[in-house]
């Protein structure tokens, strides 16, 4: 096509560039102004925002902007803020005893959304959004203490966790493997098993619950109580309820005193601070069963 | 015998991965390794028995047709377009298969099919294998077409189209068995991606020998950017993979990269996976498609120029936008969010000549439901084009980050943009490739339409609410200061837009399956009596004229 020749699309009106690839043509219809001034426009304002703010790298650094923000400083500040405006009761919560807290109302309400975020975070993995617990992590709405339901007893569980080593003050037992170890014959922990349904008042073999009483009394009721009511001082859980960690069939609870599950709670204390530790106490106790 | 030298390859392949899996150092690798046994084994056989020994006329080929290959070779492009439409279909029922495990947790079937596994097969199969399809089948049929030139390399363009294949099934096998190198978009362990690697190489002196020896003098719009695709493509590979494996008969490699490097390298990447593979290469295939389908010419040449320089130039800085708020240096943030916001109009460059070359044509939409397939493409393309800089901005990013409003964005674009423009070209190309005087329904190419659209709008707009709702629940405080949901929670909210996005899913794979079967019914020769599109059925009474 000879190049002075002008190409003219009909519909358009519009002048081609005078090529054509298979049949298509390009019409040589300058940029639209406002795509032209709108791209301008986000140049100027990228020129304006890497002023203000860190932007471009150098050899030892990048350029800080004029108005000194840095993200790390931005979350210092939110953070600050969050703060100040906690501090009135955070700076109480901080000088008051656990049970100082719970008995002034105040407090308590504050205490109460204060772990219950804190719950939220932290405890749900285990525990349920409900504190409901599931197979292996203890419900924490009834009032079946493993280590004690009191304030002080609550927040010592949370401060330093359950058969978590690195804690030196965690709370700590271990149940014997009556089975693995051949400490109880199969037939004996069979026994002492059906007592346990017993107890527990569920359906049971009276036989074998007989003579598993025995049984019980000697290996089982120094860390179970007598009755199997628990001794929450020795982290013993209590038998003689329907609340169950591992399962309360009788197959379930063979399995148990045959090689025992222990479960294992990290230690929140340095993680969380005391404030915080105190507050989670204070929700955790008033969930329903706190003694 | 022009199969043998082929014949040899593939058996001296099969040989050399059979050894992979006697001697491989763990389980998975040598697994991975009777796996490509078997296919090069498969390869070799089908190979054989295309020799001919006698010197007796060509072989009959499937697929090839008399004319074929004397000017253009479509032969491949034929397998290419077949390619597309199956791994389409595969990659959108996979995709609808992980909705439905996010709805339904008990979906998950341990080990092969659980989530984990299933997500990055989902997006391989759609980016890579659908798109990477469309992207060679079509790359090669414009690019004869624009240079009028037969593609360079002889078989080299098979090598590409097979070798692509290979890496696909490699890939998606090893996601199942559990190997991966944990990098997004880019999950194939080491000798995948070596593999790749020598496959794309091919295909860019395939590309790039076609330029060469063109016969127009300029070289076509569409090749720039398919060119940019190539080349850059090769480029984000390359770096994102670079890696040590443990051993070289083993599954497992260690990156180059580490820490917050390693999460910006990903991230370069995985934001220009998105701009040149996504964008710039169906760019091309807009180009092309758009203005043959409307029979019109491209809107403005300056603008195309403009548009395009400015996109090569400015999506490669754009990545760090997606580590806004990390241990990513605040400088690499605000560079990632001022390029994204720059990017915005070079985008919209393209959705504009798209658009704009319809003038004069607009009344085709009417009976044109191909060409209508493209407008929407390019209507989803700008849209999402500005929801991306948009969310690039911190203070919305804030909000967007890490929630399924992300999901909502990536699939507006990839449904709406990259699957659309997709299904309007393969729609072009089947008849002219299988000289059919039309496809064999374009009803159903409108039903395709409709519900191709009824599905992403679905999808877009339950994801926008969802990932909405989810940044607001993460950020919610009551009066007291205190944060007022637990992660739990906002994922157990999260349930009914799950659903709902699952239908919006499965209308989008019911129309790439009757796409599969009108693509099929007219590879056959076959045509439907049907209305043409735009005139109303016979009123009843009347007596309709029989044909001729």
């Amino acid at each position: 096509m000879a190049e002075d020749k002008k190409d003219i699309d009909e519909i358009s009106g519009v002048e081609t560039t005078g090529h054509e690839w298979d049949g298509i043509k390009e019409l040589n219809n300058p940029l639209p102004r406002w795509w032209l001034w709108t791209f301008y426009a986000t140049i100027i304002w990228t020129i304006g925002y890497t002023i203000l703010y860190p932007a471009w790298p150098g050899i030892t650094g990048a350029t800080a902007g004029v108005l000194g923000w840095t993200s790390r400083g931005q979350l210092a500040e939110e953070m600050q803020a969050a703060r100040a405006e906690q501090s009135v009761w955070l700076d109480r919560i901080d000088q008051a005893e656990v049970t100082e807290i719970a008995a002034d109302p105040e407090l308590v309400q504050f205490a109460v959304a204060g772990g219950s975020s804190a719950f939220k975070v932290y405890c749900v993995q285990c525990h349920g959004s409900g504190a409901q617990g599931s197979p292996g992590y203890p419900n924490l709405n009834d009032d079946e203490w493993i280590w004690g339901g009191s304030l002080e007893e609550i927040a010592w569980t949370i401060r330093h966790g359950v058969r978590y080593e690195p804690d030196f003050d965690t709370r700590f037992n271990e149940m014997p493997a009556y089975g693995r170890d051949d400490i109880l014959s199969r037939q004996e922990i069979s026994d002492v098993a059906w007592y346990v349904r017993q107890i527990s008042g569920q359906e049971y073999d009276e036989e074998a619950a007989a003579r598993g009483a025995e049984t019980f009394e000697i290996e089982c009721s120094a860390c179970h109580g007598i009755e199997g009511e628990g001794v929450p001082e020795l982290g013993g859980p209590a038998l003689n309820d329907a609340i169950w960690l591992y399962g309360g069939s009788h197959e379930q609870i063979v399995a148990q005193i045959n090689n025992p599950q222990m479960g294992v709670m990290p230690a929140w204390g340095e993680r969380l601070g005391e404030t915080t530790i105190k507050q989670l106490a204070v929700y955790v106790h008033q969930l329903g069963g706190g003694q | 015998m022009r199969n043998a030298s082929w014949v040899v390859v593939l058996g001296a392949g099969a040989f050399v991965a059979l050894l992979g899996a006697a001697l491989g150092q763990d389980q998975l690798f040598r697994t991975h390794m009777w796996l490509l046994t078997l296919v090069l084994v498969l390869a070799t056989v089908v190979m054989l028995r295309t020799l001919r020994f006698s010197p007796a006329p060509a072989a009959q080929i499937p697929f090839k047709s008399a004319q074929d290959d004397v000017q253009y070779m479509d032969t491949v492009i034929r397998y290419g377009t077949i390619a597309t439409v199956f791994w389409g279909v595969v990659g959108f029922l996979v995709g609808v298969v992980v909705a439905a495990q996010l709805a339904w947790p008990q979906l998950n079937i341990e080990p092969w099919f659980n989530f984990g596994r299933m997500r990055p097969l989902h997006t391989s199969a759609v980016i890579f294998a659908f798109g990477g399809n469309a992207l060679l089948a079509t790359s090669f049929y414009v690019v004869q077409r624009t240079c009028r030139a037969r593609l360079w390399g002889g078989d080299l363009a098979w090598f590409v189209f097979w070798g692509y294949q290979l890496f696909i099934v490699l890939a998606a096998t090893g996601y199942l068995l559990g190997i991966t190198a944990g990098r997004e978009y880019a999950e194939p362990e080491w000798y995948v991606d070596l593999w790749l690697t020598v496959v794309w190489v091919a295909y860019l002196l395939v590309f790039m020998g076609t330029l060469m020896k063109r016969k127009e003098p300029h070289i076509y719009v569409a090749n720039w950017f398919y060119l940019a695709f190539i080349v850059t493509i090769a480029m984000l590979h390359v770096v994102n993979n670079l890696a040590m494996p443990v051993s070289f008969l083993g599954a497992k490699s260690y990156s180059a990269f580490a820490g917050v490097q390693d999460a910006l390298t990903q991230w370069w990447y995985g934001h220009n996976a998105v701009g040149f593979f996504l964008t710039a290469g169906f760019l091309g295939m807009m180009y092309y498609f758009v203005p043959k389908q409307a029979n019109r010419p491209i809107y403005s040449y300056r603008l195309s120029i403009i548009h395009f320089w400015a996109l090569i130039f400015l999506y490669i800085w754009a990545g760090p936008h997606h580590l806004h708020y990390t241990a990513l240096p605040d400088w690499a943030q605000t560079l990632g969010m001022v390029f994204s916001v720059m990017l915005w109009m070079p985008s919209w460059g393209g959705m504009i000549n798209g658009l704009m070359t319809l003038s004069g044509a607009w009344d085709k939409l009417r009976t044109d439901p191909i060409l209508r397939m493209m407008v929407i493409a390019v209507a989803f393309y700008g849209m999402s084009t500005f929801e991306g800089p948009m969310m690039s901005i911190k203070a919305v990013n804030s909000l967007s980050h890490y929630t399924d409003w992300t999901i909502g964005h990536v699939h507006s674009g990839a449904l709406g943009w990259v699957g659309m423009i997709s299904f309007g070209a393969v729609y072009f190309l089947v008849p002219k490739l299988w000289q059919r005087q039309r496809l064999y329904s374009l009803r159903m190419v409108n039903w395709h339409f409709w519900l191709a659209t009824l599905g992403i709008v679905l999808y877009a707009a339950v994801m926008w609410v969802a990932g909405i709702q989810q940044g607001l629940m993460w950020r919610e405080y009551n009066d007291q200061g205190f944060l007022v949901y637990s992660f739990a929670e906002s994922v157990a909210a999260m349930h009914p837009y799950y659903v709902l996005r699952t239908v919006g899913g499965l209308l989008y794979l019911t129309g790439g399956l009757i796409m599969a079967f009108n693509i099929y019914m007219t590879i056959r020769g076959y045509q439907r009596d049907e209305i043409a599109m735009g005139e109303e059925a016979p009123a009843p009474g009347t007596v309709s004229q029989p044909a001729e």
